[in-house]
């Protein structure tokens, strides 16, 4: 599965793709891939805050509850409703069915995210 | 989601690991095994849990289960030991009858949840859990001592296969002359499967569909060839390998217990609802007494179905509250229920709260979350028209 090239990625594999002052997250084809069929999926409201590295939602799959982690801080301006009801949109297109999107507070938290490469590269030592 | 490093003790593995793995299973430390939790696609078919829990109720799945010990107990007084031993009264048994029984301490909590097998007069076969065969070996071994019978640990003599489902029969029929038909559940019979002879076939399984289990030589390439052939053969049926994520989600539908879940060493017998396969009344075996005193005395919790009725999934050691959010117990397991497609778990009430309809709330990170009490087994395979 390739990364998207011009999207920045955390380390507990959510991604976030940059648009102007707002950005739009979601969680990697690897991470949809470790948590196998996922079912259910809690977002925060519209107008609330999230902190960069802090919690803003859970993910879970049949077999296990994830928490998902905020690359920037900012304030939630749109969230994907459908994943109300079609949750296995993470599983088909991890890449596409976004979260939430987000306000970005301060630009200067992108740059301690990585690359495509550089999250590819994280995921295979990760996996041993 | 972050991996966390362990001290890796040896993990041991089934004659099917390599197999396993080249299928692209998710592997997983379950009770110091190396098991396939998952296949996420088999043939460039969907697989995962929901497909392999979907394929077992409405087709057939294929499970290694070769993790379960296995036991015997044979010799002259092998009969007194097993009526010594288990809670189930074995005077029941015949050659080709098995019973689900347990194993309990003196106190009449669970050491293992158990089936015996009555091979022949004073000749028993009892199947355990993996993650309790150490304990469970030990145990039985202590517990006869004092018969004359001799307990062997047998459980690497076998790979042990589960075909279940619907379409097992069928599948199986290609495989084997034996009139599988004749095998009621519960029972069993020694038959050529795929030119083994006198493989034993039990009517047996932990999914609540019909279904077999097969115990074939452990060897790699036996192993991998039966594997593969039970495949094969169950091509037209839909069938899925399947792993243990799915076995956990189709046992719960079904209610069927877990150790270290539904029982373990602090919970007793009534208390888990499976007073039904122990016979009191058969004369005094270990735990007999505390379990007549609990009989007189009552409980004070028991396990109860839960159903969601808000949005929200109970796990395995969420609390459970009463509506005025007092924590009154804590569920045992948990999980979207794949083919009945709700959320449902199984927790240990207070019985003044184990009522079908009593509404209750599951503490979901933080937040009491509606929930109901619900008959079970959640799922009863239909009978058969």
């Amino acid at each position: 599965m390739a990364y998207p090239k011009d999207y920045k990625y955390t380390k507990e594999h959510e991604w976030i793709k940059v648009d102007g002052g707002t950005g739009t997250v979601g969680i990697t084809d690897h991470a949809q891939n470790s948590l196998g069929d996922i079912v259910f999926v809690e977002l925060p409201k519209v107008g609330a805050d999230v902190t960069a590295g802090k919690s803003f939602g859970t993910v879970e799959s049949v077999k296990a509850v994830s928490e998902l982690f905020a690359p920037v801080s900012g304030n939630v301006t749109a969230i994907n409703e459908e994943l109300a009801t079609a949750p296995e949109k993470i599983n088909s297109e991890a890449h596409a069915a976004w979260m939430i999107k987000v306000k970005i507070a301060n630009p200067a938290e992108l740059n301690s995210l990585l690359s495509a490469d550089d999250y590819e590269k994280f995921v295979a030592e990760e996996g041993h | 989601m972050t991996t966390l490093e362990s001290t890796k003790t040896a993990l041991r593995k089934t004659a099917l690991n390599p197999v396993h793995r080249a299928l692209g299973a998710k592997m997983v430390d379950f009770g110091g095994w190396d098991m396939p939790v998952e296949y996420p696609t088999f043939h460039g078919r969907q697989g995962g849990l929901i497909a392999e829990h979907l394929a077992t109720r409405n087709g057939v799945g294929l499970f290694d289960v070769s993790h379960m010990g296995d036991i015997r107990v044979h010799g002259p007084q092998a009969f007194e030991a097993i009526q010594h031993a288990t809670m189930n009264d074995a005077s029941a048994l015949y050659d080709g009858r098995a019973q689900y029984s347990a194993l309990l301490y003196p106190q009449g909590t669970f050491v293992d949840d158990i089936i015996v097998h009555k091979f022949a007069d004073n000749d028993y076969f009892i199947v355990i859990n993996a993650g309790t065969r150490e304990k469970d070996v030990n145990w039985v071994k202590q517990a006869c001592s004092k018969f004359n019978c001799t307990v062997e640990d047998v459980g690497d003599l076998y790979t042990q296969l589960a075909i279940q489902g619907p379409k097992a029969q069928n599948l199986l029929a290609k495989l084997t002359m034996t009139d599988l038909a004749a095998i009621k559940p519960y029972h069993f019979t020694w038959g050529e499967v795929l030119g083994l002879k006198s493989t034993l076939i039990a009517r047996t399984g932990y999914t609540g569909e019909d279904g077999f289990e097969i115990y074939v030589p452990p060897d790699e390439n036996t192993s991998a060839r039966v594997w593969n052939e039970v495949l094969e053969a169950g091509k037209e049926f839909g069938i899925l390998p399947c792993g243990l994520g799915a076995r956990n989600t189709l046992r719960l539908e079904a209610k069927l217990p877990l150790y270290g879940h539904e029982i373990s060493d602090s919970i007793n017998v009534f208390e888990a609802g499976l007073d039904r396969w122990c016979k009191l009344e058969k004369g005094d075996f270990i735990g007999s007494d505390a379990l007549k005193k609990v009989q007189q005395d009552g409980i004070k919790r028991k396990l109860v179905g839960l159903e969601m009725i808000e949005r929200g999934i109970a796990r395995d050691g969420y609390k459970v509250q009463d509506e005025s959010g007092r924590e009154i117990g804590s569920v045992t397991s948990g999980s979207p229920a794949p083919f009945l497609k709700k959320n449902i778990a199984l927790a240990y009430v207070p019985p003044q709260f184990a009522e079908v309809g009593t509404k209750l709330k599951v503490e979901v990170r933080g937040q009491g979350i509606g929930a109901q009490v619900v008959p079970t087994p959640f799922y009863k395979k239909p009978k058969k028209s």
